[in-house]
């Protein structure tokens, strides 16, 4: 790795928290008029996380839970307004130029679309040499070097073969995979992955999934996979948190999430993904009513309560509710849980 | 024999001319479906369900190269109409679709209320003031409150629009509605209040349906009957109940076992390799190269064995199921 860019961020011992959310909000101004103030977008609204590195979490909500928003910050594409995000013991909230650059350097980052995230005059070589090039490798076979080994990671092989090639001439997995190993290149200690397989067909999820996993293991990479589909969520994390409106409702590691579902929102969620079975034709699904809240005037109390078929009178549209310990890491931000 | 079914496609073919030569998207698909099923198309993209969709309906481009076989609709082969028959007295009226990415495809610059109230305009000539209320009663149909009649697109969220686009297709009252990837957008929640609508539909308003999708998961929350499309031809029709438990053929069961489930352990796999290109698909079984069962009878095109009511084309099971 290249030594003279990363010298301002000290490394620390793996069993630390290589990334830590406190609190943190994002606020986004609405202007009335072009400069009127009409209030504020509350896409996340006091969120804490903490990564280990080598760990995997998931981040499930349906759009407009602030999921991206909350990953947009992480990468440092939007500020913070209240809170903060600690990356290996180091706060960077707000960020300049050079220590941005090398924060950069260490957070890689896996776009949804692959063929919207690459551009479509580049090939696959100058494509992936770009971060190379900003990152101060000038020597021109070092990076042939490193571009044909991260495309051997990826497996695209042989490499020269690929090089070659413009983001039209690749199916929608080998894109996919060409994104990855532009994330990858720089070798960083966390990943970012938003919807990294919702584009791709069914039958290719599962090897870009299972690739992005023997990458993380192998790299001991920190993962932040974000998505609207439990059922990939399985394949990949130890932990998954629930997201709604702007806050995480249900913190657990997979198996308790899935088996000792607590969140009447994550109860609706399970209840809503379908396997394939063919008794499913005959059952209506289980969906609460309405559509998730606007973010700019957010549901009193807890934010699900207009929706939620178990809401006690009195208590969840008055009181946002804390969270709760369930044990085993097992977290949710629920009333019902109380005691 | 043909009135008892909604449609009979035989033999259909749609291909494309494009510089690098001819594609043949569709290439010889048969099937047929019995009134108020529905019946589920899978397969991987580009395998041309879409193009399928296109050819039933007679919505094509401009480069065709071909475009033959035979449609039937109940007792009309609507092959044999002009395209202006087809256009007044089949599209729309007896047949209809919701577009992929439906809630895209609505008009910007009209009103909701005046999209759903076209067809009746046009179809059946009746005035503004019955249009609307048929369109009213669609709204109520499909769960989109009525004073969103006169709301412009951008005012309504995702799944509101996809139900708009859902009461265009059933204004006319067609007796088969094709819905082409009609939740792919949509969350999780809202995807399964889609699904609740359109099993009340078919059982409220007997509508047939030909669901086009990749998401054999959410396929299953309408399927009666599932036929899987590989590059360009129907590989298998099977009644869904046996083809969700023990699909026949072996691109099926690669495509099931791709599928991660939420309540099963079983590790997802995925199948090696990439769909053969439709401009020069290879001779013998498409699925040949991939399989993982293929012997030397692949090199050459395998024929359809029928099990009752389901087929599939595949050489393993020769003796086994009646060939046709």
């Amino acid at each position: 790795m290249n030594a003279d860019v990363n010298t301002n961020l000290t490394i620390q011992s793996p069993s630390e928290n290589i990334l830590e959310l406190q609190n943190l909000k994002v606020y986004f101004a609405l202007k009335k008029f072009g400069f009127q103030h009409a209030g504020y977008v509350h896409a996340v609204d006091g969120v804490d996380l903490n990564l280990k590195s080598g760990q995997t979490i998931a981040i499930v909500g349906e759009s407009g839970s602030g999921k991206t928003s909350l990953m947009r910050t992480v990468l440092h594409l939007n500020i913070p307004t209240e809170g903060t995000v600690t990356f290996d013991g180091q706060i960077v909230n707000n960020l300049k130029s050079e220590q941005l650059k090398s924060y950069r350097h260490r957070v890689g980052y896996v776009q949804q679309d692959p063929y919207g995230a690459m551009p479509p005059f580049m090939n696959v070589q100058t494509i992936l040499e770009e971060p190379l090039k900003i990152n101060g490798i000038k020597d021109k076979e070092e990076r042939y070097r490193r571009v044909t080994q991260v495309l051997e990671e990826v497996k695209m092989t042989p490499a020269e073969e690929f090089m070659p090639k413009f983001p039209h001439q690749l199916s929608g997995g080998q894109q996919q995979r060409v994104v990855i190993a532009r994330a990858m290149i720089l070798e960083p200690v966390l990943l970012v992955a938003d919807e990294p397989v919702s584009m791709l067909d069914a039958s290719v999820r599962v090897e870009i999934l299972k690739l992005l996993r023997g990458l993380q293991q192998k790299h001991n990479l920190a993962v932040i996979y974000i998505t609207h589909d439990l059922a990939t969520v399985r394949y990949f994390s130890e932990y998954i948190y629930v997201m709604y409106a702007g806050q995480i409702v249900e913190k657990a590691r997979e198996s308790d999430l899935i088996n000792k579902t607590a969140h009447p929102y994550t109860h609706a969620l399970l209840a809503a993904t379908s396997d394939p079975d063919p008794k499913n034709v005959d059952e209506f699904q289980d969906v609460p009513p309405g559509e998730p809240p606007s973010l700019v005037n957010p549901p009193s109390g807890c934010r699900f309560h207009p929706r939620c078929p178990r809401r006690i009178a009195g208590l969840c549209e008055v009181k946002t509710p804390p969270e709760f310990n369930l044990g085993n890491d097992h977290l949710v931000a629920c009333w019902l849980f109380k005691e | 024999m043909a009135d008892e079914k909604v449609i009979r496609i035989e033999d259909l073919k749609l291909y494309f001319t494009t510089t690098r030569g001819t594609v043949q998207a569709v290439d010889g698909v048969n099937f047929d479906l019995k009134p108020n099923k529905a019946v589920v198309v899978v397969g991987e993209s580009g395998c041309g369900k879409t193009s399928l969709a296109k050819a039933v309906l007679r919505l094509l481009p401009r480069n065709v190269s071909e475009y033959s076989g035979k449609v039937w609709l109940r007792d009309i082969e609507t092959m044999e109409l002009s395209d202006e028959e087809y256009r007044k007295k089949i599209r729309w009226l007896r047949m209809s679709m919701v577009p992929q990415a439906a809630m895209n495809s609505l008009n910007p610059v009209l009103r909701v209320g005046d999209q759903v109230a076209e067809p009746m305009l046009v179809h059946y000539g009746v005035n503004k003031v019955d249009a609307m209320e048929q369109a009213a009663k669609m709204f109520q149909n499909v769960g989109v409150p009525v004073d969103f009649l006169s709301r412009y697109p951008f005012e309504l969220s995702g799944g509101m629009r996809q139900r708009v686009a859902i009461a265009m297709a059933l204004v006319t009252g067609p007796d088969l509605v094709i819905l082409d990837e009609p939740t792919s957008a949509l969350d999780v929640l809202t995807q399964a209040n889609i699904f609740n609508l359109l099993k009340r539909i078919k059982s409220e308003l007997e509508t047939s349906f030909i669901l086009i999708t990749h998401d054999i998961s959410t396929s299953s929350e309408l399927a009666d009957i599932v036929a899987v499309m590989y590059a360009g031809q129907i590989v298998e029709v099977s009644e869904s109940h046996r083809f969700f438990s023990n699909p026949r053929h072996p691109y099926s069961a690669k495509l099931m076992a791709s599928v991660p489930r939420l309540r099963h352990n079983a590790e997802p796999d995925f199948i090696i390799g990439s769909p053969p290109s439709l401009i020069n698909p290879p001779s013998g079984c498409r699925f040949a190269e991939r399989c993982p069962r293929r012997f030397e009878k692949c090199a050459n095109e395998p024929p359809k064995y029928r099990f009752g009511e389901d087929w599939v084309k595949c050489w393993l099971y020769e003796g086994e199921g009646e060939p046709e």
